[in-house]
């Protein structure tokens, strides 16, 4: 299945823009955030036009509208990864999706001297929350090290586990910075084996946008989901949970719309999901959520994974070919995501991100949110270029012109 | 964004020949270590003070080529001056960062060519991160010490 890239880009009206004089611009920035396509800009657009309203509990045609697009929103998101809806808890972003967990489930189930796993390849956003919970409650955390070409050493992993006191698993599905597509099923399978009981949660923030994602056959507890790099509005995210364990937590955001009854001194809570959506909720994003989502479904998420496996793999052999440029992460773009990090040799990140930028070029330059992983690499910053259903060949022409003519320019 | 704004062939010539560049400094009475998370900036500065002027001054360190020179640059424009007089200069560099029209254009020699990349914001922290660290240097001095670390805010960055 190939995707008709052309007819996409005229999906998304920024891709048309020149942002320098007769320079195209050439978006390789999605793995921070996605653009955004039309039909997500004009459900936001109608409902803030036609039927802006509060959410529940209203008895008028345009509150019954707005809790439509809310809590369609949530089924859509449900059906788009296959799960529960009464599983998917909205929130702002995948990180507030995690400090969720890291609150209310870690804060709340876990001893001194329990042990959580985690892996070198974390965003910040699935590392900080823990390792700050760990401090304050004496857990120890350990970190499953990787393999030259970036990958999870499991081997290691096994020896992390073996004495049974792994109680909580925190991974990434798909790596912000080596792109690496992590064996999920491998992982939980090695933890449970040495722990039935223990607890996983998977960052998904970068795998939902690329690639068919189940659920259900993942097998997990939580699964964090961010709406803005999957061609979905800023502002929302959700986490994806057991409708179980979700049962077994405390909120720890409470106000209006999470309460079933409250008197001046007690107060029960809403069913779950509702228990953990303190206050009015972000309708319009859930509504642009909703687009995006009939958006892939539409072109279809093997489609997606087969265009951005094929072209990150012409881009993965051409940046390989370059003079001095080395590209972090496995090699075989079967075992990775579109996040491409390279280094030139002898020329900052900072300063080839700039060369880039002259010649519309968008790339992230800089640590990625991902410090221990830059220490691991053994260097202060990285340059990414991140590839999307909209990327294609003719974008990477531009990229590698804007290398080359970077280490000539700032070669010493 | 222009090139050729940000940089400049004399901002060039500091990355790619630097000046007192050094690891060591014979009888140094300071050394400050400054960094730049967001970047990936190191920089180590050591100075030596002679009748309270700024009597040899080096840098060393890792960092994108606006860092790199404006270290080149301002150990240049600071040798040889009072502390007080270094430190004032330290001060009109810093504005001229963020805007202002250096009222002491001819006394920063080479540095004046840094004054494009105040419209570059990101870049900013780039081209302090020399002056912040012999201003540091110097006050560490003054008060008596002999060393200092000192983390620029990060701010984070995205994903």
């Amino acid at each position: 299945m190939t995707l008709d890239v052309q007819t996409i880009r005229k999906d998304f009206p920024v891709l048309s823009r020149e942002v320098h004089p007769d320079t195209r611009l050439v978006y390789l920035d999605s793995a921070a955030s996605s653009q955004t396509p039309l039909p997500v800009l004009e459900a936001m657009d109608h409902y803030y036009r036609w039927s802006r309203s509060n959410v529940h509990r209203g008895v008028y045609r345009l509150a019954e509208e707005a809790t439509d697009l809310y809590e369609g929103g949530r089924t859509k998101l449900a059906a788009f990864v296959d799960a529960d809806p009464r599983g998917v808890v909205f929130t702002k972003n995948a990180t507030e999706a995690i400090n969720l967990v890291a609150y209310s489930w870690v804060r709340r189930h876990h001893k001194p001297g329990d042990v959580l796993l985690s892996t070198l390849m974390e965003h910040h956003a699935n590392h900080v929350p823990f390792l700050y919970a760990a401090k304050d409650l004496g857990l120890e955390v350990r970190h499953v090290p990787l393999t030259e070409d970036g990958r999870l050493d499991l081997d290691a992993a096994r020896d992390l586990v073996a004495d049974g006191r792994v109680k909580f698993l925190a991974m990434v599905h798909v790596s912000n910075v080596l792109g690496t597509r992590n064996d999920v099923a491998a992982m939980t399978a090695l933890v449970r084996d040495a722990n039935p009981e223990a607890v996983v949660l998977v960052d998904g923030t970068q795998a939902v946008p690329q690639m068919p994602v189940s659920f259900r056959d993942l097998d997990v507890d939580f699964y964090a989901v961010t709406g803005h790099k999957m061609c979905g509005p800023t502002g929302i995210g959700a986490l994806v949970a057991k409708p179980e364990r979700l049962e077994e937590m405390d909120p720890f955001l409470t106000g209006g719309e999470m309460i079933r009854d409250v008197s001046i001194e007690s107060v029960t809570w809403n069913d779950v999901p509702a228990k953990f959506e303190a206050g009015t909720p972000m309708i319009a994003e859930a509504a642009g959520l909703a687009a995006a989502v009939d958006y892939l479904t539409g072109i279809g998420m093997q489609a997606v994974r087969e265009h951005e496996t094929a072209l990150t793999q012409t881009f993965i052999d051409r940046l390989s070919q370059v003079e001095g440029v080395t590209v972090h992460g496995p090699r075989d773009a079967e075992l990775r995501g579109g996040a491409i990090s390279f280094a030139i040799d002898g020329v900052h990140p900072h300063d080839v991100g700039a060369m880039l930028d002259s010649k519309g070029v968008c790339v992230r330059v800089g640590h990625h949110c991902a410090k221990p992983l830059m220490k691991h690499l053994g260097v202060v910053a990285t340059a990414r270029a991140s590839l999307y259903l909209y990327n294609d060949v003719d974008d990477l022409d531009p990229l590698v012109e804007g290398i080359v003519a970077a280490r000539s320019f700032f070669r010493r | 964004m222009s090139m050729d704004d940000l940089y400049q062939e004399i901002i060039l010539d500091h990355y790619r020949k630097p000046k007192n560049r050094a690891p060591a400094l014979q009888d140094e009475d300071v050394h400050v270590h400054h960094s730049n998370p967001l970047c990936g900036d190191e920089m180590d500065l050591r100075i030596r003070v002679a009748d309270d002027k700024v009597d040899g001054l080096v840098f060393d360190g890792e960092g994108c080529s606006i860092s790199q020179a404006s270290a080149s640059a301002m150990t240049q424009a600071v040798i040889g001056r009072d502390l007080k007089d270094a430190l004032d200069l330290a001060e009109d560099f810093r504005r001229m960062m963020h805007g202002d029209e250096p009222a002491r254009p001819d006394d920063l020699l080479d540095g004046i060519a840094f004054q494009g990349v105040a419209k570059f914001p990101v870049r900013v922290k780039c081209a302090l991160l020399g002056w912040m660290a012999v201003r540091d240097a110097i006050e560490t001095y003054q008060s008596g010490a002999n060393a200092h670390t000192v983390t620029h805010d990060d701010d984070g960055g995205a994903a």
